[in-house]
């Protein structure tokens, strides 16, 4: 692929841009209560960036992305992605998005769940033949085209996902603990090719997961979020030298910033060094 | 293929198409032990218990009247399972529509699947002498009514759990995608339902030739193999009566097979087909 994402924001505005937002889910019936699952909410993530949100199950880290995406709205507060309503950034195909689980339809070879989105966008066969070559070819699945699904380890699985977010090189891609699944030495391998694939398609990317490592391992900057009701305690900008590779994970930078992140995780105060910046960010 | 990630790969593509419909073969041999020993305990207790022609015949005697009047059976045979057809086809094309419009409108569905149930529980040959009377007793369209009426139930019950049962992440997809309702059905509902729109067709290859078979049972065309049935009973022929059932059971049973043989090649994706094991 050469060039930067077509769908990429006009210049300067931010690829994703909330302030103030809340979430309040209702509940249905009698006597519901309402839970407020998301509150306060001031998140910008700027062209390019690796964003992940990390926090304890139940603080609406994935409710968080789901908005972003337009598939949940928000009780209050504006979500802008690439200076337009999240609803108009869906309908103008800015997202891809990859689920915990690979959500491949069985029926489909690998070669037609990647071209999906590409049929939707009307997109002629030759066109989408040879985009699909490509794609297989970033997520390193070459031969695989006609496979089923089910053919596929986990790992694999995920990859077609991943060339199928990828496929109609969206500006941003959402990802809802990916590799969540998948076993420890599967998981690391796919952080690096991710990695790469981010630094080859120069999309932005938001990144839930509930792994410290592998969120600082990634980011650019991490969002560690608190439960009931899910904030933003603090976003911790990850100094690592890019590209990461197997060396960073025995950094000791890399340790500390580990360390951080999980005394962030927990309410503890900041130690020297490390910049960390608040709520009232941007 | 190349071995890119050889590691990875659980194994290779199921091959050998032979090998495979051998092992099916060999599936069938017990069935066919239980149809050979059957048919055998059949004519044995029938020859000891001296059991009267009229109330039952052998086996061989009803082969002999098979084979006897094959072309009068056999075109009796077709004609019905015409009729039969034609109500598979329509009664099925309407379960289709119906369970798609229903889980389009899943309002109106909760509103009218409680009549659809209870119209389902309506004795249908209750109809026969009805639809005689709409469509002409030597119309075949009054039996394909009838057997439509039949087939549609299953189809449309068992469509409509398909279409319905879409894991949601699956419709949230599409959505990302801006797809539309429209979409969403012809690439996620439908595919997602063929599973089950089968289960429900096999059902019903089976009740259409019931339905048709009944539906002349209430008069029709002389052509038919239910009103041959009645006329040779009447005449107390019973072998041929018999061996009509035998020449309904068999285009009931090879109606199935080929509906299930369709099934195989049209899921081959699917797990039911492909077998518990990750080739």
């Amino acid at each position: 692929m050469t060039g930067g994402p077509p769908n990429a924001s006009p210049d300067g505005a931010p690829a994703v841009s909330i302030r103030g937002m809340s979430k309040v889910f209702r509940g249905r019936g009698r006597g519901a209560s309402e839970v407020r699952a998301l509150e306060d909410i001031d998140l910008e993530v700027h062209p390019g960036e690796f964003v992940s949100l990390i926090g304890p199950s139940g603080c609406g880290k994935s409710t968080l992305l789901r908005i972003i995406g337009d598939l949940e709205q928000p009780t209050t507060g504006p979500v802008l992605v690439n200076a337009k309503p999240a609803h108009q950034a869906r309908v103008d195909g800015d997202y891809g998005i990859v689920f915990q689980d690979s959500v491949l339809y069985d029926w489909r070879t690998v070669a037609r769940n990647i071209a999906l989105p590409l049929e939707l966008a009307g997109w002629d066969r030759d066109r989408r033949s040879q985009r699909v070559t490509e794609m297989l070819e970033l997520v390193d699945l070459t031969g695989f085209e006609h496979h089923h699904p089910w053919q596929l380890s986990g790992g694999m699985q995920q990859r077609v996902s991943i060339a199928r977010a990828l496929s109609f090189s969206p500006a941003l891609l959402l990802m809802d603990e990916p590799f969540g699944a998948l076993d420890e030495m599967t998981r690391e391998r796919l952080n690096m090719e991710l990695l790469r694939i981010w630094e080859r398609s120069r999309c932005t990317v938001v990144f839930v997961t509930h792994s410290i490592a592998e969120a600082v391992f990634l980011s650019t900057r991490v969002a560690v979020m608190s439960a009931r009701p899910g904030r933003i305690r603090g976003i911790v900008d990850v100094d690592l030298p890019q590209p990461r590779t197997n060396e960073t994970r025995v950094d000791p930078r890399f340790f500390e910033l580990v360390a951080t992140v999980r005394r962030r995780l927990r309410g503890m105060e900041d130690d020297a060094g490390v910049v960390v910046t608040g709520e009232a960010e941007a | 293929m190349s071995e890119v990630t050889a590691g990875s790969v659980v194994g290779a593509v199921p091959r050998g198409l032979f090998r495979r419909a051998g092992t099916r073969l060999w599936d069938f041999l017990p069935a066919v032990a239980v149809l050979v020993a059957g048919v055998g305990l059949w004519q044995v207790l029938v020859t000891v218990l001296h059991v009267q022609r009229f109330l039952l015949p052998k086996p061989t005697e009803i082969v002999s009247a098979l084979t006897g009047n094959w072309h009068v059976l056999w075109s009796a045979g077709l004609f019905t399972f015409r009729e039969a057809l034609g109500g598979f086809a329509i009664g099925s094309g309407m379960g289709v529509l119906v369970a798609v419009a229903l889980s389009r409108f899943p309002r109106v569905g909760r509103a009218l699947l409680p009549y659809a149930v209870a119209a389902n529980a309506v004795p249908i040959i209750a109809f026969a002498p009805i639809m005689n009377n709409w469509f002409g007793l030597l119309n075949p369209l009054s039996k394909m009514a009838l057997s439509a009426m039949i087939c549609f139930f299953p189809v449309m019950i068992n469509t409509l759990r398909g279409l319905t049962s879409v894991a949601p992440e699956s419709v949230e997809l599409m959505r990302s995608y801006a797809a539309g309702e429209t979409a969403v059905l012809w690439k996620v509902r439908l595919p997602n339902s063929l599973p089950y729109l089968f289960a429900g067709l096999r059902v019903a290859t089976v009740l259409s030739m019931i339905g048709a078979v009944v539906g002349d049972y209430f008069g029709g065309s002389t052509q038919s193999l239910g009103v041959f049935i009645v006329n040779k009973s009447s005449l107390f022929v019973f072998d041929q009566a018999w061996a009509a059932i035998v020449v309904a059971s068999v285009l009931g049973v090879g109606f199935y097979l080929a509906v299930g043989l369709v099934e195989r090649f049209a899921l081959r994706w699917h797990v039911s087909t492909r077998g518990t094991e990750r080739p």
